[in-house]
């Protein structure tokens, strides 16, 4: 049971995200993270694994230099090593080269299961994965609140409006995970110390098949060309206290205001 | 003059601290008012510990311990002891009850209990104290009697921490009566499943209310000779020479309840409005709240080097390990208090931690050696070094 989960380094949501002079990201003031999708990818596949008894986990990741950091701690939840790709003309990239990039690593590794996070925190595009599955011609199986896997097919529950929806493919397979697969484990002591002789494979483009068609931050498809702050919200009432008198505080707010 | 020891956390301290205090401040500081207000011992953390590898820190790692030196045990108490006292004691049991075990023991004693505690499957006691002997240890009366391969245990501890959750008991008994003072003591560890082992009262504290600190009642407990730790009548030297690692343990329990108290009442200062404004920029309120930084930071700075200096074996540790747990536990007590000062009337109910932290505080300044020993311990060392 050989699994590939994509992550992405972002910005920590619980600081504040900022944009640098250019319009862009600012990854280098703001400690980076896991994407936390992400991390719910990386928990099911580590689940996996361990069910099979056998099999490894690797991370495979698209971020600037000093992501090896960052990386650090979905090793010590227990992934095997990872895959850093990393150049410094993909800063700024957009989405299309996120998936050929990525798409063009994945051609490089053995893998029965490519898991990814629904969407990221800071770019929030949620195409990649299925971008990916095109690319490489890989059954596109998303939104998966079950994975089960056999010999050589995964059956997978599929999020709907309504329930859902039991989608069956062949390995190797692309699976969307989300939320519902289960909360990601904090690393062990153990996990972290472990972590970090854990092998960080580094490749660049030169590393990578990519076709003729260039890519990187110099050929994105978008360009931010201005950006607003929401408008200021008028000055906002915390209610603390227990519940009782807390519940009695908000209902008299809302009466006043003939909202009830 | 004793040489100057500095310390540096390495990353991988940095790493397994933060590691603990995420651990800390969003599994275990939800649950932390409840374990206070119902006075029940925190399973469900304690599997918490065990599982994320927090108990297998003090342990040598042949036998599925992490190795970890005394700096980094402390680091990981004070991460656990801002978010709940009772928790942060867990590991510190854990730890200074093991000591016997881990620093006296045979290779068989090692082999046989250290792997269960690493893995954190059992608990572990440190039981001197008896209802006449508190701070003079050496005056404890608990008997074990020889008979052929055995020991026969008989007698009673009190406020023995953890000693109605623990399978394994260290205990202190009088070996040989005829003895001087201070050589009449051996060290044994019992299984608390033994027949004659029983647990009496169960005492109801001001703090750390969690923490079950029992009586324990010996009737006739028969253990194997190869349950004792050391030879007959080193008992009192090993305790002693725990206590270089297990003071600091409580010295980090203080630091981290006074800094959770800390940051409680600096949040709070930002928020609570009064005359128009924060009550944070209040300058009353900002020298309440600097002096509680002051003597927080200066408690852990000693805490850390006094860490160093033991983990490298300063020949001093007595005097370290008193002189810090001696100023951490004066500074949780008066951190604490203004803690709830600094919140006012709110500071004095359930609603808000401070209150129950003040209580938690407490103990620092008694256990592990009342603060009125502490002194005479730093007393006796200057004045031997001057």
């Amino acid at each position: 049971m050989r699994i590939v989960v994509l992550v992405k380094p972002v910005p920590d949501t619980t600081g504040q995200e900022r944009l640098g002079p250019d319009l862009r990201v600012d990854r280098v003031g703001v400690p980076a993270v896991v994407n936390a999708n992400d991390e719910y990818a990386l928990e099911a596949a580590l689940k996996l694994v361990e069910a099979a008894g056998e099999g490894e986990v690797t991370l495979l990741a698209m971020a600037p230099a000093g992501a090896p950091e960052t990386l650090r701690k979905a090793l010590a939840m227990g992934a095997h090593r990872a895959v850093l790709v990393t150049d410094p003309a993909l800063g700024g990239s957009d989405t299309l080269t996120t998936v050929r990039v990525l798409g063009a690593a994945l051609r490089r590794l053995e893998y029965d299961l490519v898991l990814a996070g629904a969407d990221t925190s800071d770019g929030g595009g949620g195409v990649v994965a299925a971008g990916i599955a095109v690319t490489l011609g890989l059954p596109y199986l998303s939104y998966a609140a079950k994975i089960e896997p056999s010999a050589d097919r995964v059956v997978v529950h599929r999020l709907s409006a309504v329930g859902y929806d039991e989608l069956e493919a062949g390995l190797p397979a692309l699976v969307v995970a989300t939320q519902a697969l289960g909360e990601p484990r904090y690393p062990s002591l153990k996990g972290i110390m472990a972590a970090r002789s854990k092998e960080i494979l580094t490749w660049s483009l030169t590393d990578l098949e990519l076709g003729d068609a260039p890519v990187g931050g110099a050929v994105t498809t978008t360009a931010v060309v201005e950006t607003h702050a929401p408008p200021a919200r008028a000055a906002t009432r915390v209610v603390r206290g227990p519940a009782g008198g807390a519940a009695a505080e908000v209902v008299a707010f809302l009466a006043e205001r003939r909202l009830i | 003059m004793a040489e100057q020891r500095s310390y540096r956390l390495s990353t991988e301290q940095i790493e397994l601290r933060d590691a603990v205090a995420t651990l800390a401040r969003e599994r275990i500081a939800p649950r932390a008012a409840e374990v206070d207000r119902t006075a029940e011992f925190p399973w469900d953390n304690t599997k918490l510990l065990a599982s994320q590898d927090i108990l297998a820190l003090p342990f040598p790692e042949e036998y599925g311990g992490l190795g970890a030196d005394l700096l980094t045990v402390c680091l990981a108490i004070e991460a656990l002891s801002s978010a709940c006292a009772t928790t942060g004691l867990i590991l510190a049991v854990h730890e200074l009850a093991s000591l016997p075990i881990v620093t006296k023991g045979t290779k068989e004693q090692r082999d046989q209990w250290l792997p269960d505690l690493a893995a954190g499957k059992s608990l572990i006691s440190f039981a001197i104290t008896e209802s006449g002997a508190g701070s003079d240890a050496g005056s404890i009366a608990m008997r074990a009697t020889r008979d052929g391969d055995d020991y026969v245990l008989d007698g009673a501890k009190r406020f023995i921490t953890h000693g109605s959750v623990a399978g394994l008991v260290v205990v202190f008994a009088v070996s040989d009566p005829a003895a001087k003072r201070h050589r009449n003591l051996s060290c044994f560890v019992v299984e608390t499943n033994r027949p004659g082992f029983s647990i009496g009262r169960l005492e109801h504290k001001m703090g750390i209310r969690g923490s079950p600190t029992a009586e324990l009642l010996f009737d006739g407990v028969r253990i194997p000779a190869t349950n004792r730790i050391g030879a007959e009548g080193e008992g009192f030297a090993i305790a002693m020479s725990t206590f270089e690692r297990s003071r600091p343990g409580i010295a980090a329990q203080a630091v981290g309840i006074a800094q959770g108290a800390l940051e409680f009442a600096a949040h709070y200062a930002k928020e609570r409005v009064q005359f128009g404004k924060p009550i944070a920029e209040q300058q009353m309120v900002q020298a309440l709240l600097a002096d509680m930084d002051a003597s927080t930071e200066a408690a852990r700075q000693l805490l850390y080097a006094a860490c160093a200096a033991i983990d490298s074996g300063d020949g001093d540790g007595a005097r370290w390990a008193a002189v810090c747990k001696l100023v951490a536990g004066d500074a949780a007590m008066r951190v604490t208090t203004d803690a709830v000062q600094v919140l006012g009337g709110y500071g004095y109910i359930e609603d808000f931690p401070v209150e129950r932290m003040m209580r938690d505080a407490k103990i620092t300044q008694l256990y592990e050696g009342t603060q009125q020993i502490q002194r005479l311990v730093v007393a006796r060392s200057l004045l031997a070094r001057s």
